[in-house]
């Protein structure tokens, strides 16, 4: 049986329905993301399992343990919160010990377990200084300290890197994902931020308009979107529309024959849509990159180890990324450029949807 | 541009003149007690007096229960009303806001016919009881500014937030409000509690109609009857006010990571 059970949770406020029929099982030890844009409902999902909203319908079950209806003071978990909410009239030592003296742990131990915590996020030497004496990023640290020294049976963190600037945020998440991995705490991290949830999750839940859109590791969540929500949210695609005729793998983009990994849902002639990443491009033929898009060169980005082409075809603007190689300079816009692609590079899209301009200015 | 400077310069020196005009006319008057030279002869005649002790120390007495009493109110209905109720913020302001517009003394009337000593609940049949209900008298009376300074305190900090984490660290109700919450709003509460202090040892009409021995009436009692003690009584009690006030400032402004702490801060800060 898994630690943390989710089943058939719904929450409305008034009439508006903000979570529905939410259905996830967590194992002991595992690192979840909630993942989606604003007003997805991953915030108020997270926060029913902390205990700060009660569910309009379904169970969460912790340990075996059903909590549904338990006040947040008595779930033994652990939350960090985006504003850090670290108490300023306590010092960082006292901000840790907190969890403790409210369990009534005597003071030898809380202070032993104080040490081990700061230890742990390496910040001992400021164990006597208060808040706002310490930066964002020291402070986010504190507040995961104080989280997890009542040893809770899961950590919950709601968006913890959105208020800290972009170098702090990567070395951070690196840093919670290695305290998770030591500790084997069972947790649930929210964020909007795809890059995030890829680079430290076990599992992503992808939610959009309060329900699971697709629950998976990130290689399938990224490689095998289930959606057209999933493809358009999680990492940069281009789209290109085309055309199916019968039951075959292949479809037609202006005229030039594209083969899928797969068949075509459907039947007759009926237009599809192609979904492609942009590292799936490449400008040369081989190790199976047996189709072919031609196309007019639009621009090209310059990223250091990659430049990133804009190239116009027939079915629509593709972005291509392609390895920089300081013996030959990228192509020049206007150049007439073929991408070559695999058939397991491109995935298509059923149903209508974001047109293909939304999706690349979503990346 | 030296016009420009000017003009702000002439008001606020205006303004001074409006209050401290006053103030150095009294204490001119309080000097002046012997013919024909200063002397502190009114002070010394005004010390010398038990009365002025006794009222004075029952007023500052009444005025720190007040303060005490009043934050155990407020504090508490203050975080409520923001955390749960606060649609009701409107309401509870217009409440607190009552005394301003209901004069004192119809409130020691109300009190008057409430709590007489044949009524239901008897507290003017007893000196303690009495005491008790100048007390509460005084909370009303200091409402208003007790709940603004609070509420403007709570509003400088994410008391939600807050409660949360306490929440989730295992803490009950309790013990987020005095270990939390009451710490944080700890400058709000003691600016609160100066003007607090200031209308206790200023009032007349509760302790009077009260019958109660406060600084009040016996200021308005010697006024009646001497000429230069109750100028040297204002300028005392305008002095023991302030120094109170001071008192109150240094004993309860040493709150630990807060901005009302500017020497610690400054200390502190250097590592």
């Amino acid at each position: 049986m898994s630690f943390l059970d989710i089943s058939g949770v719904s929450k409305s406020f008034g009439g508006n329905t903000v979570v529905r029929g939410f259905d996830l099982a967590v194992r002991r030890g595992e690192f979840i993301s909630f993942l989606g844009p604003s007003g997805c409902g991953k915030t108020t999902m997270l926060r029913m399992v902390a205990g700060f909203e009660q569910p309009s319908a379904g169970r969460i079950v912790i340990d075996g343990e059903d909590v549904t209806h338990r006040p947040p003071n008595a779930r033994r978990i652990g939350m960090v919160f985006q504003a850090y909410a670290l108490f300023p009239n306590m010092s960082v030592g006292d901000n840790v010990a907190f969890g403790l003296k409210v369990a009534g742990r005597p003071a030898a131990e809380r202070a032993k377990r104080v040490d081990e915590m700061l230890g742990l996020i390496k910040l001992a030497h400021l164990k006597d200084r208060y808040p706002y004496q310490l930066s964002g990023g020291q402070q986010q640290r504190v507040a995961l300290a104080r989280a997890l020294a009542p040893s809770p049976r899961v950590l919950l963190l709601d968006e913890p890197l959105s208020a800290l600037d972009a170098k702090i945020r990567v070395s951070l998440r690196t840093e919670i994902r290695a305290l998770q991995r030591e500790l084997g705490i069972t947790t649930i991290f929210v964020t909007h931020d795809q890059e995030e949830a890829l680079s430290i999750s076990d599992r992503i839940v992808v939610m959009s308009e309060g329900r699971i859109e697709q629950c998976g590791t990130p290689h399938e969540i990224y490689n095998r979107p289930r959606t057209r929500f999933v493809a358009g949210f999680v990492g940069t695609l281009s789209l290109v529309e085309a055309e199916a005729e019968g039951a075959g793998s292949t479809v037609t983009v202006a005229g030039q024959p594209v083969t899928l990994a797969e068949p075509v849902a459907g039947s007759g002639r009926r237009p599809v849509t192609l979904a492609f990443r942009p590292e799936a491009l490449k400008l040369d033929a081989g190790e199976g990159r047996i189709n072919a898009i031609r196309g007019t060169v639009e621009a090209a980005e310059f990223l250091g180890s990659v430049v990133r082409l804009r190239v116009a075809t027939p079915g629509g603007t593709l972005l291509a990324d392609v390895f920089n190689s300081p013996a030959a300079p990228p192509p020049a816009p206007g150049e007439t450029v073929v991408l070559h692609f695999a058939p397991g590079d491109v995935f298509a899209l059923d149903g209508e949807g974001a047109a293909p301009a939304q999706a690349i200015a979503a990346e | 541009m030296s016009g420009a400077r000017l003009g702000p310069w002439i008001v606020v020196g205006l303004a001074a003149l409006y209050f401290v005009l006053p103030l150095i006319a009294t204490f001119e008057f309080s000097l002046s007690m012997l013919r024909g030279t200063w002397s502190f002869e009114a002070y010394r005649v005004v010390f010398a007096d038990p009365a002025f002790r006794q009222t004075f120390g029952f007023s500052v007495l009444a005025a720190l229960a007040t303060i005490v009493l009043g934050a155990l109110l407020v504090v508490p209905t203050a975080y409520w009303v923001r955390l749960r109720f606060p649609r009701l913020r409107a309401l509870i302001e217009f409440v607190t806001l009552l005394p301003l517009v209901i004069p004192a003394i119809v409130l020691v009337f109300g009190y008057l016919r409430l709590y007489n000593s044949s009524s239901w609940l008897p507290f003017t049949g007893s000196a303690w009881g009495t005491n008790l209900l100048l007390v509460f008298g005084y909370v009303v009376l200091s409402l208003p500014y007790m709940y603004r300074a609070v509420d403007t305190g709570m509003g400088a900090i994410d008391i939600r937030t807050l409660t949360e984490a306490a929440e989730s660290l295992g803490a009950k109700r309790r013990t987020i409000l005095f270990q939390v919450i009451l710490p944080n709003v700890r400058a709000a509460v003691l600016s609160g509690a100066f003007l607090s202090f200031a209308i206790v040892i200023g009032d007349f009409v509760i302790a009077s109609l009260l019958n109660r021995p406060a600084f009040g009436p016996y200021l308005a009692l010697i006024g009646q009857n001497r000429a230069y003690e109750p100028a040297a009584l204002a300028v005392v009690a305008f002095a023991a006010t302030w120094g109170c006030m001071g008192l109150l400032q240094l004993l309860g402004g040493r709150a630990p990571g807060s901005a009302a702490a500017p020497l610690r801060v400054r200390r502190k800060a250097i590592p």
